[in-house]
């Protein structure tokens, strides 16, 4: 079944097509990777799924239900949540305070929200960083942060966006592991935005290539690395060799 | 979510969670009250009212507090919130006979309501920073104008109290020495600070610091980030109205710039920024530093010594001491005197 359906999502910024005729659909229960050189429109595109900009163009469902235009915590009401390229913690607060801000916002009662946020947490890994303030974590800490608070609402539909990037190859693989697991075990639906095309071969059900705004190709993870056009759109280099 | 990796699980169910301040604030709250209920009683009539003065301050802070200190939506015209509460309590009782106590919660609403329109304007059109709190000075200006060239509220005149024959709770009318009104501003600051803790501690509260903190962010878990800015605007005011309903009835008179002048603004900006913005215990910190030198300002103003002779009967004296003041705060103790002391404790 398919859970997430954009249709021909267009935005442009003073004439600049960011996204341009964008379309897919994700199934529930799997994973879709995007993958795009810097600037193809990944995080524009999310922005415009999550409600935090508005489309010139095109349609976005959840479940059957159009959400197009929606203010981003109805889309949250809704099932869908997303994290940001660049970390954006509550800085004024814990790790625990952030977290606990989300399943509150989530409608969890006020009495059970810590513990609830403490689990996931713990889920994500960031135990060791609970109580501290979010000033000065590391950035695998901030990254895993930006997961927990997302996985608090405890959304059908995650947008991920390059959580992995500038965590070191130690630390990627638990996160690889926890995405699965989002899957597997609590049936998540994901869309996540990748560099790191090691992480994007593991993980994808199916990758979405964008470039220059537009959809450059999609299908299997291996079929669409081998695509001469993805090749040539990271310039030549072959994008194996990012992982 | 039940599934974890063994070693985690282990480490979340052993760590318990971390106390929260909240309950030793409102026992710091109780335990003060009951220290301050004698003091009207010990302090001489002029210090006992430079004490009224400083729970006034303390009360308007509060509330200037939680939209700008909580809610991070700096204000530069509470002024207008205080005057509504005062405006509201003086038309009220001057023209209608009617309760200042039904006349605060008059005012109170009122103030509420504006800031919500504010807020909802501002916001709407997407006012940040140095704008917003140009819009909201703006704002304050408009009723000052309104008011001195109303005749529904007495032009430039203001209100005086009419002074009534024997003393009265249902009036707020006591002898000018009268320990009630410490006692009252007392109860009235009391609930305030109280407010404000369960606030902070509350959703709307945890919800309007996120916004604060970051929107985007507060906005993608799910916050209905416009509501509680507004929410947290009118808790705001309406705090603030209270101090001007008191002020009405303690001095007995207003008018447009006591009311709406933009040095009210101020008045309810600095006791914030002195004791900690953002803090529980800022404003009332910060307002017990403001009361007395309000009344050092005042009276050499009305009776200067030979060398500032040249001050005598002008106004705006105190504004540029609260100017110097403000700048002397901001570079020593940027986070304000609670601010600092709470740094020293913690890094102990
Ligand atoms: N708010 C904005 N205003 C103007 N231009 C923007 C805005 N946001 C993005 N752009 C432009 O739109 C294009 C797409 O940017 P976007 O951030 O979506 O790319 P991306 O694929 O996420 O890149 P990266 O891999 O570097 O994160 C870029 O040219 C960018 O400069
Ligand atoms: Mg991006």
């Amino acid at each position: 079944m398919t859970l997430l359906r954009v249709e021909n999502l267009a935005k442009s910024f003073k004439g600049l097509r960011a996204v341009d005729d964008v379309s897919f659909e994700v199934t529930e229960g799997s994973i879709l990777g995007v993958i795009g050189p810097n600037g193809a429109g990944k995080t524009t595109m999310f922005n415009l799924v999550a409600g935090a900009l508005r489309p010139d163009t095109g349609r976005v469902h959840l479940g059957g239900k159009e959400i197009t235009g929606h203010a981003p915590h109805r889309i949250t009401a809704a099932g869908m949540t997303r994290t940001f390229q660049l970390m954006r913690p509550f800085y004024s607060m814990t790790v625990l305070e952030n977290v606990t801000v989300a399943v509150l916002a989530g409608g969890a009662a006020k009495r059970t929200a810590r513990e609830a946020a403490a689990e996931v947490i713990a889920r994500v890994g960031l135990d060791r960083w609970r109580d501290s303030p979010t000033e000065g974590l590391p950035t695998a800490a901030l990254k895993r942060l930006e997961l927990a608070r997302a996985l608090a609402s405890k959304p059908r539909v995650l947008l991920l966006d390059e959580v992995l990037a500038g965590l070191v190859p130690a630390e990627r693989a638990p996160v690889m592991e926890l995405l699965e697991r989002l899957r597997t075990e609590d049936g998540v639906t994901l869309v996540f935005v990748e560099h790191i095309m090691a992480a994007v071969m593991r993980l994808s059900d199916s990758v979405l290539v964008l470039d220059l705004g537009r959809v450059l190709t999609s299908g299997a993870p291996e079929a669409v690395t081998r695509d001469p056009r993805v090749i040539e759109a990271y310039l030549g280099e072959d994008p194996h060799a990012q992982a | 979510m039940t599934t974890t990796t063994a070693p985690a699980a282990e480490t979340a169910a052993t760590k318990p969670l971390p106390r929260q301040p909240w309950n030793r604030h409102l026992l710091a709250i109780a335990v003060l009250t009951v220290l301050l209920i004698p003091l009207p009683l010990i302090l001489p009539p002029a210090q006992a009212s430079v004490a009224v003065r400083v729970l006034i301050f303390a009360l308007m802070s509060i509330g200037w507090n939680m939209m700008s200190g909580f809610g991070g939506m700096f204000s530069f015209g509470h002024a207008a919130y205080f005057g509504i509460g005062a405006y509201a309590g003086g038309y009220l009782l001057v023209e209608h006979d009617v309760s200042p106590w039904i006349g605060m919660l008059v005012g109170m609403a009122v103030a509420a309501a504006f800031a919500t329109l504010i807020g909802f304007l501002a916001l709407r059109y997407k006012l940040r920073g140095a704008y917003f709190a140009l819009a909201t000075f703006a704002f304050a200006e408009m009723l000052r104008l309104w008011a001195t060239n109303s005749e529904f509220v007495n032009r430039a005149v203001g209100y005086h109290v009419p002074l009534r024959p024997e003393s009265s709770w249902w009036w707020l009318q006591f002898e000018p020495s009268s320990a009630n009104y410490f006692w009252i501003a007392l109860g009235l600051t009391v609930i305030a600070l109280v407010v404000s803790v369960q606030f902070v501690r509350s959703r709307a509260g945890q919800f309007a610091k996120a916004a604060r903190d970051d929107e985007d962010a507060a906005a993608a878990v799910g916050i209905p980030v416009m509501r509680y800015k507004l929410l947290t605007m009118a808790l705001s005011a309406a705090i603030t109205a209270v101090a001007g309903a008191f002020y009405v009835q303690y001095f007995l008179f207003i008018d447009p710039d006591l009311a709406f002048g933009s040095s009210v603004s101020i008045q309810a900006i600095l006791p914030a920024v002195i004791g900690g913005v953002a803090t529980i215990w800022g404003p009332v910190i910060g307002a017990v530093v403001m009361g007395p030198l309000n009344d050092v300002t005042a009276t050499i103003l009305r009776n200067p010594p030979p060398a500032l002779e040249f001050l005598q009967g002008r106004g705006g004296l105190d504004v540029i001491v609260y100017g110097v003041l403000l700048i002397i705060i901001v570079l020593l103790l940027p986070q304000g005197i609670y601010g600092a002391l709470r740094k020293r404790w913690s890094r102990r």
